[in-house]
């Protein structure tokens, strides 16, 4: 099952290969990570999408909270209530006989172009993952050059 | 006035009230060399490897409660240690380690000796530190002692890197520690541990299954109050030996793969497992689906990442075993009208009667001398009083089976990593914290070879440390799997040209005894006692004696296999070691 899990730790060297050891030593994959300074700049707020078998997260998640600059963690998963978020940048083809689509995509999601050339457009993005997989889905005719995305991050609601 | 990094770290180590290091010097941390030269409040043992110096801390630990203190260079001296790092995480063993650094501005250079130890170490430590600068260096080793000593105990790992042994600044101690992310759960939640009492109240055939968190914990004394009082027979693991009184009509002996047959029936028999301090190893449980079918399990653990791990857990109880079984005392003791002896009676004697069907055995052939037999004659020369230390193999299990320990920190082995090579290190280590206390190590010729060179350490300071060599000229446990599950296939297993072991002491300095018939083993071990200084006995024993009874890996714990005579199928030594030389 996927999970998201949200840790709060120390904004120290060393912490970021605390907590991805504990995935990669369980042969774990982590498919996104956002690490960020929170309010407080001595604190920072990582969210970390990975899939895996229950137990076995439920595991890294006691684990994750035994290690000593980790001071919170939430799977979201099994929480029913939180907002997810990603940031993707994407770079389209933008030649004349697909600008007019690209700029009819970008409308329809809201999404905004935020660098222009002759040959390509950079589209903006947020959103939840299906809304971002949607768009790319609908720009993928068009020609991505490339695409670079923030992975998820979640807070809880309320 | 300001101290150099150098002298911060000796009065650090003086506030926690250190008096014993073990260590070895190096290029990088001569600074500190030079000032602990000019002390005299902290011994410093040089041992003649690293990794001894990391076993004998842990020793120390061990056999002391204190914790143990390591200081070794940088590169190839900080790498030595990690099996002795990897061997305390596993066991639970308070140590703190000191590894010398290349300067701040080398780091990542690939310099002379340098290793990136913090990174090799990150996942076998509690936690560890790389000190970047002077003033963070008081605060560092005091929270480094905190952490290694508080909650799951563990090693804690500092590098040190030789500008910050240099650089000078104002010597301030903490006073106290308080770290965010680093709170444990001491005292467990008392309506889970009234849960616990009403389902030993109404179990038929309860058992109290406990390890290692007892003994670090202290709980022995709680522990036998319950068991006295509740009429529950006790099971250790081998972690938890010493945890309860070996001779104790209530022991059931080790379970798991050479556990005894009454402790292995008992759990699998057992409709409630209250599991202390134990981590329900694989070593323990056999076949997982298989194990106590019948039971509901209560366990008490400080650290909440060993509940639920390997066994399903019906009433978890985060908290140290020593508070959780005090306040479960208490309300055993107001409790009025239980009739715990009657109600359990049934149970008890189902168990003796395990006891007497299938008791410890072994089998003994003319004119050898069964290892066995060895370490029930140390248990008597010692009466049951020594600290023992082992290795690991056959010469841990017969140990751990047929010396009868009888409290807390007197059995070191190393349960969890199982290192060979852990023994005699261990062994001094615990000499040094118990000078008075007569130290046996019990080994294998195979892993006695892997710290042999510490009988330089033990001669230097004229430690009294014996060891007792079961000499079968095989790596037994290994041969012992090659014999019942790969046809007497003996790989690499047969060490027939293995050294001459009392020449080998006398080399040293200690004194080497060889003993090759039977009638000879006890005087040979009461003489070894009563030499002040180190001595190696050389027992010449059996080299196909199995450890028994075994559960094969892979099937429950009920499923053991006992000794049988020796079966016609089966390879003679002679032609094994023409196999494979």
């Amino acid at each position: 099952m996927r999970h998201t899990i949200s840790v709060l730790v120390e904004n120290k060297f060393g912490v970021l290969a605390r907590v991805s050891g504990l995935f990669s030593g369980r042969g774990f994959n982590i498919e996104s990570l956002n690490v960020a300074p929170t309010l407080d700049p001595a604190l920072s707020q990582m969210t970390i999408v990975t899939r895996g078998d229950d137990r076995i997260l439920e595991q890294i998640t006691k684990q994750l909270n035994k290690l000593i600059n980790v001071i919170k963690v939430i799977d979201y998963s099994t929480e029913t209530d939180y907002i997810n978020r990603e940031l993707v940048l994407i770079k389209v083809s933008a030649k004349a006989e697909h600008r007019a689509e690209a700029l009819r995509i970008v409308d329809i999601f809201r999404a905004k172009v935020v660098d222009a050339s002759h040959s390509h457009y950079t589209i903006e993005v947020t959103g939840s993952e299906g809304k971002v997989n949607g768009m790319i889905s609908m720009l993928k005719p068009l020609g991505i050059k490339g695409i670079v995305r923030t992975g998820l991050v979640a807070m809880s609601r309320g | 006035m300001k101290l150099s990094g150098a002298e911060i770290f000796v009065e650090c180590l003086k506030k926690e009230g250190v008096d014993t290091i073990f260590g070895y010097p190096g290029g990088v941390v001569l600074n500190i060399y030079d000032v602990l030269h000019q002390q005299r409040e902290i011994r410093h043992i040089l041992t003649k490897h690293e990794q001894g110096a990391v076993h004998a801390a842990d020793g120390y630990a061990r056999a002391s409660g204190k914790p143990g203190v390591v200081l070794v260079t940088s590169g190839p001296g900080a790498t030595n240690t990690v099996t002795g790092i990897a061997t305390a995480y596993m066991d639970s063993i308070p140590l703190v380690v000191f590894t010398g650094q290349v300067p701040m501005s080398m780091i990542g250079n690939d310099a002379f000796q340098e290793a990136d130890i913090v990174g090799i170490t990150r996942p076998c430590t509690k936690h560890n530190y790389l000190v970047s600068d002077v003033s963070k260096l008081a605060a560092t080793i005091k929270e480094a002692f905190h952490i290694a000593t508080t909650g799951r105990k563990g090693p804690v790992l500092i590098d040190l890197p030789k500008d910050v042994s240099v650089n000078k600044t104002d010597f301030v101690y903490p006073s106290k520690v308080d770290l965010k992310g680093f709170k444990p759960t001491l005292h467990g939640n008392l309506q889970q541990i009234k849960r616990a009492l009403s389902l030993m109240r109404k179990a038929e055939r309860p058992v109290l299954f406990t390890g290692g968190g007892v003994i670090l914990s202290g709980a022995a004394e709680e522990l036998k109050k319950i068991a006295k009082k509740t009429w529950i027979p006790v099971t250790n693991s081998l972690m938890g030996l010493g945890g309860f009184p070996g001779d104790h009509p209530l022991f059931l002996g080790m379970p798991g793969m050479h556990g005894t047959y009454a402790a292995n029936l008992s759990l699998q028999q057992a409709d409630l497992i209250v599991a202390v301090g134990a981590r329900f190893d694989d070593r323990v449980t056999g076949k997982i689906d298989a194990f106590a079918p019948k039971a509901t399990v209560v366990h008490i653990d400080i650290d909440p990442t060993s509940i639920k791990k390997n066994v399903r857990v019906d009433i978890p109880i985060v908290g140290d075993c020593r508070n959780t079984l005090r306040e479960l005392n208490k309300l055993i003791a107001a409790e009025r009208g239980v009739g715990w002896k009657t109600k359990h009676k049934a149970w008890l004697e189902q168990i003796a009667q395990w006891k007497k069907e299938r008791p410890l055995t072994y089998r003994e052939h003319k004119g050898k001398i069964a290892p066995q037999y060895v370490v029930e004659e140390i248990y008597k020369a010692t009466k049951g009083k020594a600290i023992i230390t082992t290795e690991v193999g056959q010469n841990q299990m017969w140990t751990a089976q047929f010396y009868k320990f009888q409290v807390p920190r007197q059995f070191l082995t190393s349960g969890g990593l199982g290192t060979m090579g852990y023994g005699f290190p261990a062994a001094i280590g615990a000499q040094f914290a118990c000078p008075d206390r007569v130290v046996f190590d019990i080994a294998g010729d195979g892993s006695i070879q892997m710290n042999i060179q510490e009988l330089a350490t033990a001669v230097q300071h004229r430690l009294p440390v014996n060891i007792a060599v079961l000499d079968n000229r095989f790596l037994g446990m290994v041969r012992q799997w090659q014999q019942l599950f790969y046809d007497c296939r003996y790989s690499s297993t047969c060490l027939t040209s293995g050294p001459d072991f009392v020449k080998l002491a006398e080399a040293y300095g200690a004194v080497g005894i060889r003993v090759a018939r039977k009638e000879d083993v006890p005087d040979a071990i009461r003489e070894a006692i009563s030499i002040k200084n180190t001595v190696l006995l050389d027992f010449v024993v059996d080299r196909e004696a199995n450890v028994m009874p075994m559960v094969p890996a892979g099937a429950a714990i009920d499923e053991m296999i006992f000794e049988e005579k020796r079966g016609k199928k089966k390879l003679s030594s002679a032609q094994a070691n023409k196999i494979t030389g």
